[in-house]
């Protein structure tokens, strides 16, 4: 057993709104630069629909994931190194950014500079990759809404076999549901293992998955790689870029962005123990519906004496340790088993984790074969709006079962929370509680329903006094925003110039001068890391475990 | 042509443009890895270039493996292995053009896209354009050597003149007679080389040296510790 920490997340869409703050506070911090346009770390997605790029679920068409071989073991789907060496100078499973969407602006000047005309002047879109005057004919999120459409449904990869022709049948009973979507931080990471370079790595202490910006030399097979399409290639710049996990919060102790301003606070963060040593044999589990109980069996009850010792001895950090007690993750993954990874059959051992919705409870009484009683919910379960294949499909390799016991637990909660804390004594009635007692229950109540932000997040900081100091790589975390951008160009408050380039503090501190205490002597800092080490830390670290939005 | 520019060309420009070669890599390599990258724009456009970036890259292999064999095995030892001149002249000669003509073909349609598919030329660096500027003047030469006078015209020993100078400059005994010697057509194939590889560290073609072999023997999953500096 070799104990590793993993900061993990958990999404609670039964109440995610779908309105794309996440997305868009993201792209503020992270991908708001030339050559990232069209690059999207976090996005939401209505499901049914094709997604972001167009039918990224589909591995027929990009290779991304594992397959297992002849004798079991997990390999790339896309073919092993040799072939992937013969395929070096041209990736022929790489999406094009059409797949995506061709990035664009308005001309608003326009607007200011018409002349006077009969009529209104209009602010035409122009593409931000030619400049030229564009028809905007696909987007992010062009799908919003839509419950995937007459023309896109079926283009859904989860939309197959039986279900397909059901939905075709029942057209009248569209669904729709929300998925946002960030890295999932793999523990079998296939775009590091797609890497030529050996530039993206996985970061022991907390999991995070970073691509090293500076030893990345743009071989592109982390894009096809990744199954889920969250690694990105900067055309101006010719490196990949992915979700950082927003890891210079993370070490001060902060959620992600993305966490921080979610509205339906549908997200939850803290850390799991695994076993580093079952990574392949997880990964090998024979049977697909399998894999989510063997990624469950190798993460480790923090709570377990033999298990605290044996992190300790692999260095974990003991506040780590204690982190992983009272994670909010843990206990929705593993205590209670509410949530479920995406797509576990592309066998990367995903960690951001899901709670299926138990999608509007109202129209499962509205369907005909319903019970009319509204408190016999769970025969109702299998006539909800969403049906559980399709859940199944996405969430659990087709295994209803799971999808169904989640539901049921999720469906027991409110049947048990509203018997108990909205009806009198002497009308309340026993409920189903799904195999819990009322602790259980009442404490999945307290973190799904009610969590403030310090149990919804439960994040140690990094040790001040192990690595560089914080202090001292102030303003070198981010993304370069171009070497070949004059930096009088982009310098504001805050910027930091170097050898090559321009580099955006992450976060500035009241009276702090960033990047004048020793910016990184090379510049390119990047996703993470270079060739002395990672940990280009984050610049609010000021030593004080638990700081929450201190910084301006 | 004088003795003196003789020397200057053939003797001193070679180590010359070795220096900017040496140093300009090893400044590259430490002051902007950042900018250490294919510069890959299949992201934009993947049609043309597949055919283009195919046929460039592997009849690239085959020119450098060409080159390898013609400059630096002397012509003694390919005669003590029984290979007559006659026999080397048709190998390399149909070996050369195939090579030739396939590289330079990827390297036209490749020059199109650039500057012709609009996504592609907006993305682009001047860099870019100069890289295939220099890699068209050094393809231009090699094929008036290859087709002109090998094939065509009334060819010419290059193992006699070409190969000989190329190997003294890195034993350290130039020889610019040599040089002086072959047809102009070779010395414009030499003098646009010389500039492609001073060139080189300055452009996309640094991607060159990151073939990725180690990639190989590297385990699937890497780890690394955030804080290995302290440790």
């Amino acid at each position: 057993m070799k104990v590793r920490a993993h900061i993990t997340m958990v999404m609670n869409l039964d109440k995610c709104i779908g309105c794309h703050t996440c997305s868009v506070t993201c792209k503020n911090v992270w991908t708001n630069r030339p050559g990232a346009e069209y690059i999207w770390f976090n996005n939401v997605e209505t499901k049914p629909g094709e997604g972001y790029p167009r039918q990224w679920e589909n591995q027929d068409k990009y290779k991304g994931g594992w397959v297992l071989d002849k004798k079991g073991k997990p390999v790339l789907r896309s073919g092993g190194k040799l072939k992937k060496l013969a395929n070096i100078f041209f990736n022929p499973n790489l999406p094009t950014i059409d797949d995506y969407y061709e990035p664009w602006t308005y001309d608003y000047e326009t607007l200011q500079n018409a002349p006077v005309s009969k009529h209104q002047p209009v602010a035409t879109p122009q593409s931000k990759l030619t400049g030229k005057d564009m028809a905007v004919e696909w987007g992010p999120n062009w799908e919003d809404d839509l419950a995937g459409g007459a023309n896109v449904l079926l283009n859904d990869p989860n939309i197959r076999g039986e279900l397909e022709e059901k939905l075709k049948a029942d057209f009248e009973n569209v669904f729709m549901m929300y998925l946002p979507r960030i890295c999932n931080h793999c523990i079998n990471t296939t775009c590091m293992a797609s890497c030529p370079s050996g530039s993206i790595y996985k970061r022991e202490e907390d999991g995070i998955v970073l691509i090293d910006q500076d030893s990345c030399r743009g071989w592109r097979m982390c894009v096809s790689g990744c199954p889920y399409k969250k690694v990105f290639f900067n055309w101006k710049s010719g490196k990949a870029e992915k979700c950082t996990m927003c890891f210079p919060r993370i070490e001060a102790g902060q959620p992600t962005v993305c966490s921080e301003t979610c509205v339906g606070r549908i997200r939850y963060m803290g850390v799991l123990l695994y076993d580093a040593d079952r990574i392949e044999e997880v990964a090998g589990t024979a049977d697909e519906k399998d894999l989510i109980d063997a990624q469950l069996s190798m993460i480790l009850d923090p709570n377990d004496p033999e298990v605290q010792d044996a992190a300790l001895r692999d260095g974990v950090q003991p506040e780590w340790i204690e982190a992983a007690r009272k994670s909010p993750a843990f206990a929705l993954i593993k205590r209670y088993g509410v949530a479920v990874p995406l797509h576990p059959e592309f066998r990367t051992i995903p960690m951001v984790w899901y709670v299926p919705p138990l999608s509007p409870i109202t129209s499962a009484f509205e369907a005909e074969d319903s019970p009319a009683d509204p408190d016999d919910v769970f025969p109702a379960i299998e006539s909800l709006r969403i049906p559980i294949e399709y859940l199944a499909n996405m969430f659990t390799a087709g295994d209803t079962e799971r999808i169904r016991m989640i539901l049921r637990k999720l469906a027991a909660m409110r049947m048990y929370m509203r018997e108990n804390d909205m009806i009198d004594d002497d009308e309340r009635r026993e409920t189903d509680m799904a195999g819990m007692d009322d602790a259980q229950i009442r404490r999945l109540y307290e973190i799904l329903a009610i969590a403030k932000s310090k149990d919804r997040f439960v994040i140690p900081t990094r040790r001040g006094e192990v690595g560089r100091s914080p202090f001292q790589v102030q303003g070198g975390s981010g993304f370069p925003i171009s070497f070949e951008t004059p930096p009088e160009a982009l310098d504001g408050p805050g910027g930091a110039t170097s050898n090559s380039g321009f580099e955006l503090p992450m976060v500035q501190l009241h009276g702090v001068s960033p990047g004048a205490p020793g910016a990184p002597g090379n510049g390119s800092a990047g996703n993470g890391s270079n060739g002395n080490g990672d940990g280009r830390a984050a610049s609010a670290q000021d030593g004080s475990a638990g700081t929450k939005g201190g910084a301006s | 042509m004088n003795e003196e520019f003789k020397m200057l060309v053939w003797g001193a420009l070679p180590y010359a443009v070795i220096a900017v070669f040496v140093v300009g890599h090893v400044w590259r390599y430490r002051t902007a890895q950042y900018s250490w990258t294919t510069r890959s724009s299949q992201l934009l456009e993947r049609k043309t270039l597949m055919v283009g970036v195919l046929l460039f890259h592997f009849g690239m292999l085959a020119v450098v493996g060409g080159h390898i064999g013609g400059l630096l095995i002397p012509k003694d030892l390919t005669g003590s292995l029984g290979i007559t001149e006659h026999m080397y002249h048709n190998v390399a000669v149909a070996m050369g053009t195939l090579a030739g003509v396939t590289m330079t073909a990827g390297l036209v349609i490749l020059a199109l896209r650039r500057s012709g598919n609009e996504r592609v030329r907006k993305a682009s660096q001047t860099a870019d354009f100069v890289v295939i500027v220099a890699l068209l003047a050094v393809v231009v030469t090699g094929m008036i050597n290859t087709i002109g006078i090998q094939l065509l015209g009334d060819s010419h020993d290059y193992r006699e003149t070409v190969s000989p100078w190329f190997r003294g400059i890195f034993l350290l005994q130039p020889d610019p007679e040599l040089m002086a010697e072959a047809p102009w057509s070779f010395k414009l194939h030499a003098l646009a080389a010389m500039g492609l590889f001073a060139l080189w560290p300055f452009t996309r073609l640094v991607h060159a040296w990151s073939v990725p072999l180690t990639f190989i023997v590297r385990p699937p999953i890497v780890f690394r510790r955030r804080d290995s500096v302290a440790r």
